[in-house]
C-alpha cells in the first residue's frame, strides 16, 4: 500500500496544507496540483516578459521549506508546478533545496507546433462547438497537450525526489506514483481506472475532506485546521481516501461522492490521456470515522487523442460596480444601470457583450432566488467585454459620475477605484493524435 | 406532496469551460428514483432558462444514488471570458436545492 495526498487543489490554495500533509502524519508521496486552464495563458504572459518565469512561483520556496523533511520521511513529490517552463521551475528548486534530486517533464508545450500540426492535417476544431481552429489563428497564446502519468512514473523510476511536469492530466499526479510502485501495465485498464479515480477524487485537495461540503456543513469540525485528502492505494486498484488523525473536515462517503462528480460529464466516460475510467460500477463505504473504502473501479482503452488546451486572446473587458441603498434599492440600481448603458450608446462605443447583476437580489441564483419585495441593499454590477480596448476603457469612466449624477443613494464606489481594464483569455480545447507528443523525461542533480 | 430537492438530496457544481455541471446526490439510496422521476433534463432546463442556453444534459449513477447534469451555454463564454460574477457556475448547485418536487409522503 501506497498513501499519496494531494496538498494544493490550484495555484492560490492553502499554503500551509502541504507542509501539515508532511507534518502531521505518514505519507509516501505528495502531489501538488497547481494548473487550471486559465493558468496556463497567465504563465505565458509571464514567460514573455521574463524567460525565467512561466511556472508555479509557489512551489520552489515550498520545496526550500520542505526538503529536509522529504529527506529524512522519504516522501516524494510529484507536480504540475513547471506549468510552461519546467526547466526554470526545477533551476529554482535546486537552487533553493539543492540536495533534492528534480526530474523534468515536457514535452505538452506545443504552442509552436500549432501550424505543423494543421499541415498534418488535424483540425484542431474546438472540442464543444466544433468551430475551426480558423476563428482564432493568429490570436493564440499557448498550447499544451494534456500528458498522461507514464513519463511521470518514469521519472520517479529514475530516482527524483521531485517529479516537476508541465501540463498533464490533474489525475496523472496521483496515477504515477501506482504505476511506479505496483508496475501497473499500460493496458491495466481498471487498474489504470482505479489510480485516475483515486486522482480526481483528491485533485481538489480539501474538497474532498469537508471543505464547500453541503453535508452537515455547521456541524463540520474546524474547517480551520482541515486536512487534507489522503488516498491509501493497493496494487490491485482497491483504495481509501482518509486524512491525517486530529486534522479538521470528515471524510465520508456522501462527502466523497460530491467531488466524485464534481466537473465531470458522462459519469460511465471519464477521459483521461491513459484510460476512460468508469464511475458507475464503482462502491463507495464508509470504513471507520475519516475514511471512505472504494471498490469497483472499471476502465475501458485509452482514448487515440490527447486533449489539447489552448489560450487565446479575446479582446479586453472591465466590470465596475456601485452600492444603493433602500428604500427601493433594486429600482435605484435597475436605473443606474439604464443610465450608464444610454451614456455608452450615446458614445457610439461597441461591445461584444454588457451584463449587468445585482449582488444581493439575482447575480447568483437569478430567478431561482426567492423573490423579495424589498432588499436592504443590492449592489449593481455591470461587465462590459470587446475587442476595442479604448472602448472598455472609456466605459471604466461611466460608473463614478453616477454618485452626483445618477438615483438617491449611492455608495460604495471607489472601494477598489475605477474598474481595470483586463485582457480576456478565452481557452479552446481541441484534439490531438497521441502519437504526435513525445513527453520527455530528465533528471537533474 | 411537494418538497424541495434539498430534502432528498444535496449537490456540487462546478465549470467546464462554458458548460455547468451539477451533480445531484440522494441523501438515502432509496430516495434515487425519485430523483429520476423527478429531476429530468427539461425540468432543470426549466428551472435555469433565464441564464442559460442549453440544452441540459442528464447522467445516471445508481450506484452512487446521483444525477450529474451538464448545463451548455451556462456560462457567458466560460472561463476568463465570462461577465458574471458566478463565472465558474459555484452557486448552480445550491440554486438547484430549491427546485420543487413531488415526494412520497
Amino acid at each position: 500500500m501506497i498513501r499519496v495526498a494531494n496538498g494544493q487543489g490550484f495555484w492560490g490554495d492553502w499554503l500551509e496544507a502541504p507542509v501539515r500533509l508532511v507534518g502531521q502524519g505518514p505519507i509516501d508521496y505528495l502531489t501538488l496540483d497547481y494548473l487550471a486552464e486559465v493558468t496556463m495563458a497567465v504563465l505565458e504572459k509571464q514567460r514573455q516578459k521574463n524567460p525565467e518565469l512561466g511556472f508555479a512561483a509557489d512551489f520552489p520556496p515550498l520545496m526550500e521549506r520542505l526538503a529536509p523533511s522529504l529527506k529524512q520521511k522519504r516522501i516524494r513529490v510529484v507536480t504540475n508546478a513547471g506549468g510552461l517552463n519546467p526547466a526554470a521551475c526545477a533551476r529554482e528548486v535546486l537552487r533553493r533545496a539543492p540536495g533534492l534530486k528534480v526530474a523534468i517533464v515536457t514535452g505538452d508545450a506545443v504552442t509552436a507546433r500549432i501550424g505543423e500540426f494543421l499541415a498534418k492535417g488535424h483540425p484542431l476544431k474546438n472540442i464543444d462547438t466544433g468551430e475551426p481552429i480558423a476563428t482564432i489563428q493568429g490570436r493564440i497564446l499557448s498550447a499544451n497537450a494534456y500528458l498522461g502519468a507514464f513519463p511521470l512514473a518514469q521519472a520517479l523510476a529514475a530516482g527524483a525526489d521531485v517529479v516537476i511536469s508541465g501540463r498533464c492530466a490533474d489525475s496523472a499526479l496521483l496515477l504515477a506514483p501506482c504505476i511506479h510502485a505496483f508496475g501497473w501495465a499500460a493496458d491495466a485498464w481498471d487498474l489504470l481506472a482505479a489510480g485516475v479515480t483515486a486522482g480526481h477524487i483528491v485533485e481538489c485537495g480539501a474538497q474532498t475532506t469537508g471543505g464547500n461540503s453541503q453535508v452537515d456543513w455547521r456541524n463540520m469540525p474546524d474547517l480551520a485546521e482541515i486536512g487534507y485528502p489522503i488516498a491509501e492505494m493497493n496494487a490491485d486498484g482497491t483504495f481509501a481516501i482518509t486524512k491525517h488523525a486530529g486534522t479538521g473536515g470528515r471524510v465520508t462517503a456522501d462527502i466523497v461522492k460530491e467531488q466524485l462528480l464534481y466537473e465531470i460529464g458522462d459519469p460511465r466516460s471519464y477521459l483521461a490521456p491513459d484510460v476512460v475510467a468508469d464511475f458507475t460500477g464503482l462502491c463507495l463505504a464508509d470504513e471507520g470515522p475519516d475514511r471512505v473504502r472504494i471498490t469497483g473501479a472499471t476502465g475501458r482503452e485509452r482514448p487515440a487523442c490527447l486533449k489539447l488546451s489552448i489560450n487565446y486572446a479575446a479582446g479586453w473587458k472591465a466590470i465596475g460596480t456601485m452600492v444603493y441603498t433602500a428604500p427601493d434599492a433594486i429600482a435605484k440600481a435597475q436605473a443606474a444601470d439604464r443610465i450608464v448603458r444610454h451614456r455608452l450608446e450615446k458614445l457610439g462605443l461597441r461591445f461584444d457583450e454588457i451584463y449587468t447583476e445585482y449582488l444581493g437580489w439575482n447575480a447568483c441564483h437569478g430567478q431561482a432566488a426567492p423573490a423579495v419585495s424589498e432588499v436592504p441593499e443590492v449592489q449593481v454590477r455591470i461587465g462590459v467585454r470587446g475587442q476595442d480596448r479604448s472602448a472598455v476603457d472609456r466605459f471604466t469612466r461611466e460608473l463614478a459620475p453616477l454618485v452626483l449624477s445618477g438615483p438617491p443613494g449611492a455608495t460604495g464606489y471607489g472601494g477598489e477605484g475605477r474598474p481595470k481594464v483586463r485582457e480576456v483569455v478565452g481557452n479552446w480545447g481541441a484534439l490531438l493524435p497521441r502519437e504526435e507528443i513525445r513527453p520527455s523525461v530528465e533528471v537533474l542533480e | 406532496m411537494k418538497a424541495q430537492l434539498s430534502r432528498l438530496a444535496h449537490t456540487r457544481s462546478g465549470d467546464k469551460g462554458d458548460m455547468v455541471n451539477i451533480g445531484v446526490i440522494a441523501w438515502r439510496a432509496e430516495d434515487y428514483p425519485a430523483l429520476v422521476r423527478e429531476v429530468t433534463a427539461s425540468r432543470v432546463f426549466e428551472f435555469f432558462q433565464d441564464r442559460i442556453s442549453g440544452p441540459v444534459e442528464r447522467f445516471e449513477a445508481p450506484n452512487l444514488g446521483a444525477l450529474n447534469f451538464l448545463l451548455h451555454g451556462a456560462l457567458g463564454g466560460g472561463g476568463t471570458v465570462s461577465l458574471r460574477m458566478d463565472s465558474q457556475g459555484k452557486a448552480f448547485g445550491a440554486a438547484l436545492l430549491r427546485m420543487e418536487i413531488e415526494i412520497d409522503e
